[in-house]
């Protein structure tokens, strides 16, 4: 796969544990960057802090690593003045729907055309351990010392009740899935929710093999356009967990920027050069 | 010596603004300098709020509060507003009548003759016009200006009310009145410390703007998204102020000047992304208009309560830069001017405003466009062979590039980092390194920063040392000094971090005037250049300095 070298970047010492499923992950991403064909400089990764946040160091391409909870506003900021980038967020569950839940919420109503990818091992791992919102009622932890009390956040269905229009769930226990479903996210027009079940190997309060008994594919015949059946799948987790694209629309609602794009200025921002002192004049004039 | 205060009142929602700001326009295009401020309760209705214009033949940008003029829209802001009447002032009463009275039932009018008591504003409007000795024509012309996009009828029946209400007055005027404010050459714009800031972003070349409404902060993103078809800036209304900074954080690091614009509490949730963009060297300029705090505070009202805050806003140690423009003039040039240092350094600038000089509008002769001078200094990637984002400079600036724009990478990060922008731990070597290469550019940032303004300081025995939106009124303050021969002179700062190079003369004794609590910009000036002022003139009750307030507080002091 000579492919995929395009995008590695081995630079920097890997900071994951070893044997945690975030390296399966950057492969798969690296692989759908292949797929897609994108040159590195095409590409903006755009993360929060914790592990997950990590992946850009590992990924040869333009990377914006900032605060922890805040990946999703700089994010649709930069693809709102350069739409010629694939912006593409990827961080933990933590950073995305705890520290940053707000920006999450209000990014689906936008609709930006940037992708989120979310690594979710429902634990915060990077400080040891606390339930993150996607933890389980009754999940020990090092903090939640008699088991997490507080119901868990349901994101693909916050996505899905928003109109959100590409919502799909991946697992790195299946890599060639998960590569087709970055692809297929990162080729959306819109905003394109990928959960990925990424267990935690050090703190995750459940294994492995834990996941693996509960995942499957979602077949071949399951109806990705129909919101209702999508509500059904997004609401399956404790006995069975799909994977999948659990929704996709047609990608035809209106994309964040699109108005100033059509109104104002259809190329990115950085052309617009220096700004014309003509028409402050010209603003000028009402106040004489 | 020509110069009158008027002061109009009402409740919220009555068109105190709408009444003021229409006067306001006609003593300006009547060719006379004005200065209005406004003062207002935080509720949409109800309430007493006032509308302050002072009219003169030379700038006065400097509030007074006693009238020579006083008009109450209604009985409830009369109480609170009617000891504001100097001796020889006049009232503009709807019931009342007396000595010094000028009795005009602009409700009885408007609904009597007009029909609906939304023309009683424009009748009273009207009479203040005669009063004042303003051309009618002026006043018409002005109105037919201001409700262009009313119906005929409307517009018709709002020229007749005031002329009404001129008439009325011009009656009862005679012996009482005794100004004539006969029409001369205009001069320049009549603008407010909001309008010239928002066009200041966008002379300096801002494209991006987000922020989450706050007041009063609020006018710029109003302003610049009003305006973004000509000025093509994308504005966003962010969902909480964190959101506003990183996006701005974010749009420049894809490569365009960018602004967020906030208060108090909105710029306390915004410190971490300002420490961000320290960290990442990511150019973007903060308007913090301040109110008086802490938390909610008064949320109308003003203050210089945030200078401290502002100067060591983030945590870590980072580079920043500290601006507080004195007038609307002067924020213009002084946003340009944000935006240019913050490319240059790459760095954080916060623009220091404030409710009061948001709200205010000056007479302004010329916003000089041609002192603008645009500079680019992103490099060319070209010229490039291995791109490193944070390569070590003596200066401490690296080249800097955008995502997409060539082959090279751009790699920012908030962990610590390499030259490449890569997350490192190396803490004998890099960490070292960088930490010393972003605090270079203070070196570089502090000789560029302006020395005070010297006001009359050469003979001055006593020197007032102020900041920001007050210099008008603390240097009127000085003139008025000088005429009873007191040796007075002032420093006024607006570029207040990295403080400039400075010295202070020995000899003198200084006199620390702020709009806080505390003397900031005080504390600032003993730790840097060791002065210590032998007193302090401080207002902390929601209103802006005025000249009468410093020569009380002198004089007690």
């Amino acid at each position: 796969m000579a492919d995929q070298d395009l995008y590695k970047y081995e630079g920097t010492e890997n900071q994951w544990c070893p044997g945690c499923p975030n390296f399966g992950l950057v492969a798969a991403l690296r692989n759908a960057a292949a797929e897609l064909k994108l040159k590195p400089e095409q590409i903006c990764l755009v993360s929060g802090i914790g592990q997950a946040a990590k992946l850009p160091q590992y990924f040869n391409a333009n990377y914006f690593n900032g605060l922890h909870g805040r990946a999703i506003p700089a994010a649709l900021a930069i693809q709102a003045v350069n739409p010629m980038l694939k912006t593409i967020v990827t961080t933990g569950d933590g950073d995305c729907y705890g520290e940053g839940g707000n920006h999450f919420i209000h990014a689906i109503r936008r609709n930006p055309d940037i992708t989120l990818i979310i690594h979710n091992n429902q634990i915060y791992g990077l400080t040891k351990g606390q339930a993150s919102p996607t933890t389980d009622i009754g999940d020990r932890t090092r903090l939640q010392f008699d088991g997490v009390e507080l119901t868990p956040l349901h994101p693909m269905l916050i996505a899905l009740t928003h109109g959100c229009g590409f919502i799909a769930r991946g697992f790195t226990g299946n890599l060639k899935q998960l590569k087709s479903l970055m692809a297929e996210a990162i080729a959306f027009k819109g905003l394109s929710f990928l959960e990925v079940i990424q267990p935690c190997i050090s703190w995750g309060t459940h294994s492995v093999e834990w996941y693996k008994e509960r995942i499957y594919e979602l077949p071949g015949d399951y109806d990705f356009t129909d919101r209702e059946t999508a509500f059904k799948k997004c609401l399956e987790w404790e006995d069975r967990i799909p994977t999948g694209v659990y929704y996709k629309s047609d990608s035809s609602a209106t994309v964040f920027g699109d108005h100033f794009r059509s109104k104002v200025w259809d190329k990115p921002l950085t052309e617009l050069g220096e700004p014309d002192v003509s028409v402050i004049r010209q603003i000028l004039e009402y106040y004489h | 010596m020509l110069d009158i205060n008027i002061v109009i009142t009402g409740a919220a929602g009555q068109g105190v603004q709408t009444v003021g700001e229409i006067l306001a326009k006609v003593v300006h295009r009547a060719g006379y300098y004005v200065f209005s401020w406004q003062e207002y309760e935080s509720r949409i209705r109800g309430g007493s709020n006032s509308y302050r214009i002072r009219i003169s033949n030379k700038k006065r940008n400097a509030p007074q509060f006693m009238a020579d003029l006083l008009l109450p829209l209604d009985p409830k802001s009369k109480t609170k507003y009617i000891s504001l009447r100097k001796p020889d002032a006049i009232l503009i009463d709807e019931a009342e009548q007396g000595k010094g009275i000028i009795q005009i039932p602009f409700n009885d009018i408007a609904t009597g003759e007009f029909g609906d008591r939304i023309f009683a504003n424009t009748v009273a409007l009207g009479a203040l016009a005669a009063v004042v000795g303003l051309d009618l024509k002026l006043l018409r012309q002005v109105l037919e200006e201001m409700f262009e996009k009313k119906t005929e009828e409307i517009i018709h029946k709002n020229l007749q009310a005031a002329g009404k209400g001129y008439q009325l007055a011009e009656t009862q005027c005679r012996n009482l009145c005794r100004w004539n404010l006969k029409t001369q050459k205009q001069k320049g714009y009549l603008i407010t410390g909001n309008d010239t800031a928002a066009l200041g972003a966008a002379a300096g070349g801002c494209r991006f703007i987000a922020a989450y409404p706050m007041t009063p902060s609020t006018g710029i993103i109003t302003y610049l998204t009003k305006h973004n078809k000509e000025l093509k800036i994308f504005s966003e209304q962010a969902e909480d102020e964190i959101a506003a900074i990183n996006m701005a954080i974010g749009a420049s690091y894809a490569g365009v000047r960018a602004m967020t614009a906030t208060s108090g509490g909105g710029f306390a949730l915004m410190n971490e992304g300002i420490s961000l963009a320290g960290m990442m060297e990511i150019p973007v300029v903060i308007l913090l208009s301040q109110r008086p705090g802490p938390a909610t505070g008064l949320p109308t009202r003003t203050e210089q309560g945030d200078l401290l805050f502002a100067v060591r806003a983030g945590h870590g140690d980072f580079p920043k830069i500290v601006l507080a423009p004195s007038n609307p003039e002067q924020a213009f040039h002084m946003m340009t001017r944000a935006f240019d240092l913050a490319e240059r350094y790459q760095t954080p600038v916060i623009f220091m405003s404030d409710q009061f000089l948001t709200s205010s509008a000056f007479s302004v002769e010329d916003l000089d466009m041609e002192q603008i001078q645009f500079h680019e200094y992103k490099a060319d990637p070209a010229k490039i062979q291995n791109y490193k984002r944070y390569r070590l400079t003596k200066d401490g600036i690296s080249p800097r590039l955008y995502p997409g724009q060539s082959r090279h990478l751009v790699c920012c990060d908030s962990d610590e980092h390499d030259e490449a922008g890569r997350i490192t731990e190396d803490l004998e070597n890099t960490r070292i390194q960088m930490v010393q290469k972003r605090l270079n550019k203070n070196q570089s940032m502090r000789k560029e920063m302006k020395k005070p303004e010297s006001y009359k300081t050469k003979d001055a025995e006593t020197v007032l040392i102020s900041w920001g939106s007050s210099r008008q009124a603390v240097f009127e303050a000085i003139d008025k000094l000088r005429i009873q021969n007191r040796k007075v002179g002032g420093y006024h700062f607006t570029e207040i971090w990295p403080l400039p190079v400075f010295t202070f003369p020995a000899g003198k004794q200084y006199i620390i005037v702020e709009s806080n609590a505390t003397a900031q910009l005080g504390f600032l000036l003993q730790g840097e250049y060791g002065i210590k002022p032998v007193s302090q003139i401080l207002r902390y009750d929601g209103y802006p300095l005025d000249t009468d307030y410093i020569l009380k507080e002198m004089k007690n002091g």
